[in-house]
């Protein structure tokens, strides 16, 4: 009993101390890029090591100044579009598509369901320098609404892997109820289908959303104009441009950061639900 | 069959083939086009500046780029580093978050706060981690080399992402570490972990407790429940974590481009396949060193599936 005892206690410090340990580890970068984003440019070259900060000094100027000298303010609006826009496409798509490999019989459904997950196995990096040689053939190439389609392509597999997992635990005789009383497939979809996957539909709009909201090599490699960056193409460009003011960067930082952290702080449930199911790619 | 029965299995093909029609066009022109094309590419001599000729669609192939590759002198140094970064980031993640996993198992005020922050590296955009963890790795402004340097911890600052390497005093024996791979390796532990995480924790919750009661009944001590229970019944998760984190590692891009831009002995083989193309000009090579890394990619997952998805 007494090695019972002891091995307790050593699980309960090693408990403790590893929590801490953890907290630390992980919002520390946080806590500094949001601490560094309300400094001043003097004091994030004097001070490096200054933990706290001071409420009377708190520094706004560089978040007016990434959002109306950096043009940070445009990149906000495009990301908004591009990652709204693929969540509607994503969820209309693998609506669709989902039902019909759930309860619609044709040749070559078990393969559909599976062999649309392959795509894990590419890499991004394989794909971009293709899709830049056609895009810039096409001349498409450096324009916003060309991001959306490729990040569609991103996310509609595991959109519909996901969906189509929940609605085969879905009873369908409502729906066949529906379909006998005259309903045609697209009002079933409508009115019986979409009030009851609420939550997955949640799970894959967020999912979706993240992705595209995060994603960084296509909108590297396709934007040249700065008007038409995504938040996230705006932040690496103004960390090449700004040597020491880290400030701005931090600023920045938070703004792509922060859209993210909010919608996981309301629907952590729902979006943690979409990354096991999808087990996202990242 | 009645003509009645194939005429609805009939509409039904056609109505399906309608509703995911559109799916299909998306994952066809901007998934599986790219892929093909990239290997038509790879069999072809074409720089950035032909991309404007017809000479895109002539069969004149050629193997010279799998030579070019192959042949270069970095190939083998980026393949060296590739396996390290691969092989460790992968591992790395998949045991933090274990740990992250056993520390937030049981009940106490607080878990589901907890359990959100420990995700939070993994939802946060890649550019705005990988520009935090520079600032504060920093040499020049960095929070962690001024207050080591400060409190005595170090005798000088460290830059950890742009030195190759760095001596370790070992015990009176001086070892030198790759510093920016070890470095960057730590934040791919770091940015990945969530992922393991949130999949052990699910598992561990599925273990049922009166395995448990039973081992204690028999005199078995809490390290030796978690030895004997636990991780067996965890093995299997555990491999198929595995596996995604090395598919995705060895596949990853953005982190290392962001943090060193493959400086300072932390080129992998993507950061290869972006060179060739952009700073070399040359979208033949590329493509062929994106083919190669495809490759080895697959002679992996060959072994993983004959050995290790037997053994667990």
């Amino acid at each position: 009993m007494s090695r019972e005892r002891l091995e307790r206690t050593m699980i309960r410090v090693l408990r403790v101390g590893g929590l801490l340990f953890f907290i630390v580890m992980v919002a520390f970068p946080f806590y500094w890029m949001i601490v560094s984003s309300f400094r001043s440019l003097e004091e994030i070259l004097m001070k490096p090591s200054n933990l706290g900060l001071n409420i009377r000094q708190i520094d706004f100027r560089a978040y007016y100044e990434v959002l109306f000298e950096h043009g940070f303010l445009r990149y906000i609006s495009n990301s908004f579009y591009v990652s709204i826009f693929t969540v509607i496409f994503s969820v209309t798509l693998a609506t669709v598509g989902g039902y019909a490999v759930t309860r619609l019989r044709f040749r070559g459904r078990a393969f559909m369901s599976y062999s649309i997950l392959i795509i894990y196995m590419f890499p991004a990096i394989v794909m971009v320098i293709p899709l830049y040689v056609v895009f810039s053939k096409m001349g498409w190439r450096d324009s916003i609404h060309i991001l959306i389609p490729v990040y569609l392509a991103q996310t509609l597999p595991v959109a519909l892997y996901m969906l189509r997992s929940y609605f085969q635990n879905l009873p369908s005789e409502i729906e066949s109820a529906g379909l006998i009383d005259g309903c045609s497939r697209f009002g079933v979809i409508w009115r019986i289908v979409i009030p009851l996957s609420a939550p997955a539909l949640a799970s894959v709009a967020l999912y979706t959303f993240m992705i595209a909201w995060n994603e960084f090599l296509f909108a590297f490699m396709f934007l040249d104009t700065p008007e038409k960056f995504t938040l996230s193409r705006g932040v690496v460009q103004l960390a090449g441009s700004v040597h020491l003011s880290k400030q701005l960067v931090m600023a920045a930082s938070v703004m792509v950061t922060v859209p993210i952290l909010v919608l996981f702080l309301f629907f952590e449930r729902h979006l943690v639900r979409g990354l096991t199911a999808g087990a996202m790619k990242g | 069959m009645s003509p009645r029965v194939s005429t609805l299995f009939e509409k039904e093909s056609r109505l399906a083939f309608w509703m995911l029609a559109p799916t299909f066009a998306v994952v066809l022109g901007f998934v599986i086009f790219p892929v093909v094309w990239n290997l038509w590419l790879s069999l072809k001599p074409v720089s950035l500046e032909d991309l404007r000729g017809i000479s895109l669609f002539q069969f004149n192939l050629t193997l010279k780029n799998f030579q070019k590759v192959l042949t270069d002198p970095e190939f083998i140094p980026t393949l060296l580093t590739t396996l390290i970064y691969t092989f460790g980031g992968s591992i790395l993640s998949v045991f933090i978050g274990l740990i992250a996993a056993l520390l937030v198992h049981q009940e106490f005020p607080g878990r589901g706060l907890l359990r959100g922050l420990f995700i939070s590296p993994y939802i946060a955009p890649v550019v705005a981690v990988t520009f935090t963890w520079s600032f504060i790795l920093d040499p020049q402004l960095g929070f962690f080399n001024w207050f080591a340097v400060e409190k005595g911890l170090l005798d000088q600052p460290i830059p950890f992402l742009s030195q190759r390497w760095l001596e370790l005093n070992f015990f009176g024996v001086m070892l030198p570490i790759p510093l920016a791979l070890t470095s960057v390796i730590l934040f791919e532990g770091w940015r990945y972990f969530p992922f393991a995480f949130l999949f052990i924790l699910a598992r561990l919750q599925a273990i049922p407790e009166d395995l448990y009661q039973a081992a204690s009944v028999d005199g078995a001590s809490p390290f030796q429940r978690f030895y004997y229970i636990t991780l067996p019944q965890l093995s299997t998760v555990l491999s198929t974590l595995f596996l995604f984190r090395f598919i995705w590692t060895i596949n990853k891009f953005d982190d290392i481009f962001l943090l060193t831009r493959g400086q300072a002995g932390t080129k992998v083989l993507t950061i290869k396949v972006y060179d060739y193309a952009f700073g070399e000009l040359n979208i033949g090579a590329s493509s062929a060193m994106a083919m190669v890394l495809f490759g080895i990619l697959s002679i992996f997952l060959f072994f993983y599936f004959r050995w290790i998805a037997k053994e667990v």
